[in-house]
């Protein structure tokens, strides 16, 4: 890109979300200023591409709390034998727990593991439908962190730092390329539980930290109004809704003849936007029109898999409309006890709608633009959870080992990355760290992970901080 | 011909990061240098000695040559040319930090660029650029020798490798950074009706060729100012006593009468809270309540509203539990130091978060203070400033000896009755105890022994590491105390703790011991004691506790952390402040008191400097130098040093009175000017750094709501206390793990935004929508964005549709019966102004539609004019609301 004159904001005060300086000026990064106009209602903007991009669009599913990969995608049969055994010393020395520490014994998993699809990826029985999309998605059962507790393991995978304050993996990337909706902000988030609530860092999650609240993600929800205030009040007719923004704008174009500050454009662009909001809206969460076939696929009519396959569906139809970044929340995977009862509750509620997602993208040819990444914070010991000297039929926090998966666009089809070692404890072979999965995430958007920054606090931030790698033995 | 554009692409730094970068011809030109050394000056290496400082190199140019001197004749200079190209494209490899240079070449020493390699070459050969190795490597076409080398993808502009070249050939002067030097009062014409900002600022201005803009007319202005120093808007009578007064006195009688609103302090605390980074809990997943954080809030606004002296406001925050004699109040100035994060989640290592919470406190000093972003020296030496890993932990040093410790702080209607009661409880806990009291005090110190023995020795025995970790996660757990400040009472000598923390510590061991201890207490039956304990604790009135710190009763050492892991000690430190700034003077070992004293040392470079700038920016939406929270080598240059120079000098000649410093600038014809765009200025000074005018800035999100409330009548105007939590959607607190909002009732729905509730893990989301930070660490500036959500939030948000509600509803009531006359009321009260009439036409076309609008609907007629479901109330509550939308409602003019 070559070096354009300079953006000329008015003040200080004009806005970022009008106009942002993309530079990368990282430490050891290359040189070239790039920067681009994000259009006033924050659509539309040129896109900040280092190469060409595979995807348009992320869908991010993020299991809440920290799903075990024991029992969900990564078979240890080898722990049958040693079920009730101590742990060798080996292991447990160097970990911290979020409970506890000693007595542990090996629990191995009840689940039955089976090969699936024509590439024989083994998933365990609690994801019958999961288990129908392995040649579509590719397992990454190498993956690691250093964080033991929810928060700081989540702002580690959303943020790329376990600490507060840093902007999310949606903001980043709608910074980046901006949002091509014309109706929809460009990053929305979606949430669902098991009726325990959300478990973690709330709505640090999708907050954009030191960026604007612009780039912020929007939640979305399923049930009453789905954005906060996108109903009129009682008592305001479309009519009158309309009459209003209509007498806004003609009071603040002629408060802008007055003054000259061009930040009042964007602000009557903000009305327009907020307006066609409203307006589709409605659209979007109408699924009536959806076929009875899509209605089956997802499930949408079953009251356990209505929440979060709903909000798949939602995902789905957010991407046709251009939505750059569509988080999916479901929470909670922190099975401390009850592993079997709740790991199965929370499997019938996800496992359906989130395959059917896959299916659904692939078939309309959309999964080939999209990007989707199944991730939970960490996975879970393969030893018994232990709470005041008691065992119990729970597993704890474990970030040395997890799995995720992702689909879509120059993801490798069909493909199992890396291992863990007999005990499902630690990786074994191809470590990906949470770093590595953000680098590739942007890496198939056609950004470079190392320029994508942003000056804060004396400082050239990144998503990645100061790691990661794509992996591209998981691209096709 | 030099170029014009000499920064690097990092100079400039809006808020929280926002980068808005652009050329500003005449902005570094030559005038701009007033704060050079002379030549010849070396700047402050980075070693370990202390250096004098190097006020004595400075040579001020003086005003004619200020006047007189011209851009193309002015060769390039270390701290305006050269160094911003150095520190943005060499210094990551060739800069303070050893570990990451490369080639073992440094170029922030002008000794080091001058040593010849083992090569023979010389990287900066002084009047000789062609010899120089530095203007070879990065001009040349040889990819292997090419610098920056090209796998980085950076190269300097054309334009950069001239001011290098011109720079050397004149002789390669290094010099002092220039925040790092003492600020001067510049010389000032003698005509004491001239406003020295204005003089400066006239000039700078003429010299560029402009002269300033006209005054804001007073109905602009008196809005200006009222928002600027009170967060409200003028109300009718603000306005009608100052409005038509044409007596020039009557504006400064006006700005004293805000200074003196209890208003002033409720604005401007929203300012330093932001710095502090205040929030009324924890943080962190379980994100428990802090209930008494307010009281440090209050004491800021307090402060603020009674002037207290800069330095002693600065002192009381770092220190004021070190005062001698030190008062309840000065010891609640340390609650500053407490809005950092808390994790109570199982697991969680109290050391670990307890480390975490230190740095915290050393990052935001030093951004709040010196505007040094010395948090990047955590892991290693800072690549651009001259500070070393060392001299953070050094610093750092200062708060590690700090503990959490909140105190007893009874409000003015409590002392009485509480200090009436106490002696008798005391006597009365003792009386209930005796019977026990040995054989407690016995199994209370094995407890204390095992405990201090667990955390000395960890991973022995599980049950035990447990109860340790627990006192830790539960201490006070929703109360707002230190969670550690159970353990540093056990750490405390019996015979050295206070009553309160005897009792305190004594009701967890009673309720909390586990273990071997819970079989022998069960023995002694202490459930009856506890239940006795507990009724006579509903006997002694409530007082009411604050936040504050105090010195670790146990000494701590501290260590370099190696690659910032708190699991990797390295070197022992002692506390110490950086060598680039002047000398810490302390008897004995330094204490947090030395260190709050050395900041507000006359001869402290940057204090003063850091608090006029943030000053300024709030009063005209950008500091003197824009990064207002890096003042090092990569923050941006002032655009008008002296006047930097002077307000700092100003501030602290005036007993650091800040009110005083406000009335100054706001006095200032410069503050007074028009904000409209200049189109003549547009293309040479977009950014305003000239400031040819004033600046349109949107509000905050408090003010914004406050706003609302107050024109139309719904403000509660109540002044301190708790939090409340104004009504908003339950689904925002279920964003979150816990703490469910339950909304305030009657008129805590609509007290001021800086008394709501900040919960951290899900604040306010109206305030979000509009740009509330993030308040994990501390922010310097706030954002303005303009998003659809904040149009969403204006035209729906219930809050704003009940404003308008009153709104209409009053001006029915207040104004003649007449649409016009009605408004006239209505912009007199949102916008201070008459209606232009264009402005009339408009909205009685709007009325008139909506009169229609509603007369056929009157079910909708009656939703919106709750009182007497007229469709002519409807309409008008439609048109007010249109009034609370409108960008000029939503700017300070």
């Amino acid at each position: 890109m070559s070096h354009p004159a300079l953006p000329q904001p008015e003040s200080a005060a004009a806005v970022p979300s009008r106009r942002q300086l993309l530079a990368s000026t990282g430490y050891g990064l290359g040189s070239v200023a790039l920067w681009h106009l994000l259009q006033h209602d924050a659509h539309a903007a040129p896109a900040v591409v280092h190469h060409p991009p595979r995807v348009r669009n992320v869908i991010f599913l993020f299991m809440m709390g920290g799903q075990s990969h024991l029992d969900l995608f990564d078979p240890k049969p080898q722990l049958r034998a040693l079920h009730g055994t101590p742990v060798p010393d080996s292991l447990t020395r160097a970990r911290k727990s979020a409970t506890g520490g000693i007595l542990e014994t090996i629990q191995a998993s009840p689940r039955r593991f089976r090969p699936h699809g024509n590439c024989g990826m083994q998933l365990s029985d609690f994801l019958p439908h999961t288990s129908t999309i392995t040649d579509r998605i590719c397992l990454i059962r190498s993956m690691h962190c250093e964080q033991s507790n929810h928060d700081p393991a989540q702002l580690l995978l959303h943020c790329g730092t376990p600490l507060f304050g840093n902007p999310s993996m949606g903001s980043w990337i709608n910074y980046g390329l901006g949002s091509e909706s014309s109706s929809m902000p460009g990053y929305m988030v979606l949430l669902s539980d098991d009726g325990h609530g959300l478990e973690g860092a709330g709505a640090s999650l999708w907050g954009s930290g030191f960026m604007p609240s612009s780039y912020r993600g929007v939640s979305f929800r399923n049930t009453g109004d789905p954005v906060l205030h996108l109903q009129s009040p009682a008592g305001i007719s479309p009519a009158t809704q309309r009459a209003r923004i209509d007498a806004i704008r003609d009071l603040n174009q002629l408060q802008q003849q007055q003054t000259g500050d061009r930040e009042i454009t964007a602000r009557i662009s903000a009305y327009e936007l907020a307006f066609r909001m409203q307006a589709a809206a409605p659209d979007l969460l109408d699924f009536s029109r959806e076929s009875a076939a899509t209605h089956s696929l997802y499930g949408i009519d079953d009251e356990t898999t209505r929440s979060f396959s709903s909000n798949c569906l939602l995902a789905r139809r957010m991407v046709e409309r251009g939505v750059r970044f569509v988080h999916l929340i479901h929470s909670s995977w922190d099975h401390h006890s009850d592993l079997t009862g709740r790991l199965r509750r929370n499997c019938e509620m996800t496992d359906r709608g989130m395959a059917a997602l896959v299916h659904d993208l692939d078939q309309r040819g959309l999964l080939d633009e999209t990007l989707v990444v199944m991730a939970g914070e960490f996975g879970r010991t393969p030893m018994c959870e232990v709470r005041r000297g008691q065992q119990s039929d729970g597993r704890d926090h474990h970030p040395q080992a997890f799995s995720v998966w992702l689909a879509g666009g120059g993801i490798r089809r069909g493909h199992v990355h890396g291992s863990t070692d007999d005990f499902g404890f630690n990786v074994a072979e191809q470590p990906v760290h949470v770093h590595d999965l953000q680098a590739t995430i942007l890496h198939q958007l056609g950004v470079d992970h190392e320029r994508l920054t942003w000056r804060f606090a004396g400082r050239d931030y990144r998503l990645t901080d100061v790691a990661g790698h794509v992996v591209h033995d998981i691209l096709s | 011909m030099l170029p014009l554009q000499l920064l690097p692409s990092s100079a400039e730094q809006p808020p929280c990061g926002m980068r808005t970068h652009r050329p500003c011809p005449g902005t570094y030109g030559p005038d701009a240098g007033l704060l050079r050394p002379a030549p010849g000056v070396l700047r402050p290496d980075a070693g370990r000695s202390r250096r004098p400082l190097l006020s004595l190199m400075i040579a001020f140019c003086t005003f004619a040559a200020f006047m007189q001197s011209s851009l193309g004749a002015d060769p390039p200079t270390w701290n305006r040319d050269v160094l911003p190209i150095l520190a943005e494209h060499c210094f990551p490899c060739h800069g303070s930090d050893p570990n990451a240079r490369q080639a073992e070449l440094r170029l922030d020493l002008d000794t080091a660029a001058r040593q010849p390699a083992a090569s023979g070459n010389q990287a900066i050969l002084p009047g000789q650029p062609h010899q120089s190795e530095l203007i070879r490597r990065i001009t040349t076409a040889d990819p292997d020798s090419r610098m920056p080398p090209p796998e980085t993808q950076r190269s300097l502009a054309e334009s950069q490798v001239e001011v290098l070249r011109a720079w050397i050939a004149d002789g390669a002067e290094y010099q002092t950074h220039w925040s790092l030097i003492p600020p001067r009062r510049p010389s000032l014409p003698a005509d004491p009706t001239l406003s020295p900002i204005d003089y400066l600022v006239t000039n700078r201005l003429q010299n560029a060729g402009f002269s300033p803009a006209p005054s804001a007319d007073p109905a602009t202005l008196i809005r200006r100012v009222t928002l600027d120093l009170t967060g409200l808007p003028p109300n009718p009578e603000q306005l009608a006593s100052v409005g038509n007064n044409p007596d020039p006195t009557a504006y400064a009688n006006y700005v004293d009468q805000l200074l003196n609103s209890p208003h002033f302090g409720e604005h401007w605390a929203r300012w330093w809270l932001d710095l502090a980074h205040y929030g009324d809990s924890d943080g962190y997943l379980q994100d428990f309540l802090r209930p008494v954080a307010w009281r440090y809030r209050e004491w800021v606004v307090d402060s603020l509203n009674n002037n207290k002296p800069f330095d002693q406001f600065v002192i009381e925050q770092l220190a004021g539990d070190l005062l001698p004699a030190a008062a309840t109040d000065q010891i609640m100035g340390t609650g500053f130091l407490r809005n950092t994060l808390s994790n109570r989640e199982g697991g969680a290592d109290l050391e670990e978060f307890r480390v975490k919470q230190v740095l915290d406190r050393t990052s935001t000093v030093a951004t709040t203070f010196l505007a040094l972003t010395i948090g990047c020296a955590q892991c290693h030496d800072h690549k651009y400033d001259a500070i070393t890993q060392r001299e953070f932990y050094q610093l750092y040093a200062f708060f590690n000896s700090a503990d959490e410790a909140n105190i007893d702080a009874p409000l003015p209607a409590e002392i009485a009755a509480w200090q009436q009661a106490l002696p008798a409880y005391n006597k009365r806990r003792d009386e209930l105890i005796a019977p026990l009291a040995s054989r407690l005090q016995e199994l209370q110190q094995q407890w204390e022994q095992k405990i201090l023995y667990t955390e000395a020795h960890p991973g022995q025995d599980f049950a035990w590491d447990r109860t340790l970790e627990l006192l830790g996660l539960q201490w006070g757990q929703n109360l707002g105390e230190g969670q550690l400040e159970g353990l540093a009472i056990i750490k405390t000598a019996p015979t050295h703790r206070t009553i309160s923390q005897q009792q305190r510590l004594q009701d967890y061991f009673l309720r909390s011991a586990r273990n071997e201890f819970e079989p022998a207490l069960q023995k002694l039956d202490v459930g009856k004691l506890i239940n006795a304990l507990d009724a006579l604790a509903q006997e002694l009135p409530p007082v009411t506790r604050a936040p504050a710190m105090m010195v670790s009763p146990a000494e701590r050492t501290t260590h370099i952390f190696v690659r910032g892991e708190y699991l990797r000690p390295g070197d022992v430190v002692a506390a110490n402040t950086p060598a680039l700034l002047p000398p810490l003077h302390s008897d004995g070992p330094p204490t947090r008191l030395d260190l709050a004293r050395w900041l507000v040392s006359p001869d402290h470079p940057l204090t003063a400097r850091v608090a006029v700038n943030r000053v300024w920016q709030q009063l005209f939406g950008q500091g003197l130098v824009t990064t207002s929270d890096n003042f090092g080598v990569r923050g941006d240059l002032p655009s008008h040093p002296e006047l930097l120079d002077w307000l700092a000098s100003e501030l602290m000649q005036h007993n650091w009175n800040l009110k005083s410093l406000i009335r100054t600038i706001v006095l200032s014809r410069t503050y007074q000017q028009s904000s409209n765009a200049r189109p003549e200025l547009q293309e040479s000074d977009p950014a305003n750094r000239l400031l040819g005018r004033q600046q349109r800035l949107r509000l905050s999100a408090e003010a914004i709501r406050d706003s609302a409330l107050a024109v139309s009548g719904l403000l509660n105007p109540t002044i301190g206390g708790p939090s409340v939590k104004p009504p908003q959607p339950d689904s925002v607190s279920r964003e979150a793990y816990a703490n469910k909002w339950v909304a305030s009732t009657g008129p805590d729905r609509y007290r001021r935004g800086i008394y709501t509730f900040l919960q951290r893990t899900t604040p306010f989301a109206q305030f979000v929508t509009f740009d509330l930070p993030d308040n994990s660490h501390s922010c310097t500036r706030r954002e303005r964005s303009n998003t659809p959500l904040q149009a969403l939030t204006l035209l729906n948000d219930p809050v704003f549709l009940e404003a308008a509600v009153a709104l209409a509803e009053r001006v029915i009531k207040d104004a003649p019966a007449d649409d016009s006359a009605r408004i006239g009321v209505l912009f007199q009260l949102t916008l201070a102004r008459n209606p232009a009439p264009q402005e009339q036409a408009r909205l009685l076309q709007f009325l008139n539609q909506q009169q229609q609008i509603f007369t056929a609907d009157p079910t909708s007629a009656a939703l919106l004019a709750p009182t007497d479901s007229s469709p002519d109330t409807a309409a008008w509550t439609a048109l007010a609301s249109i009034m609370l939308n409108l960008d000029e409602f939503l700017n300070r003019p």
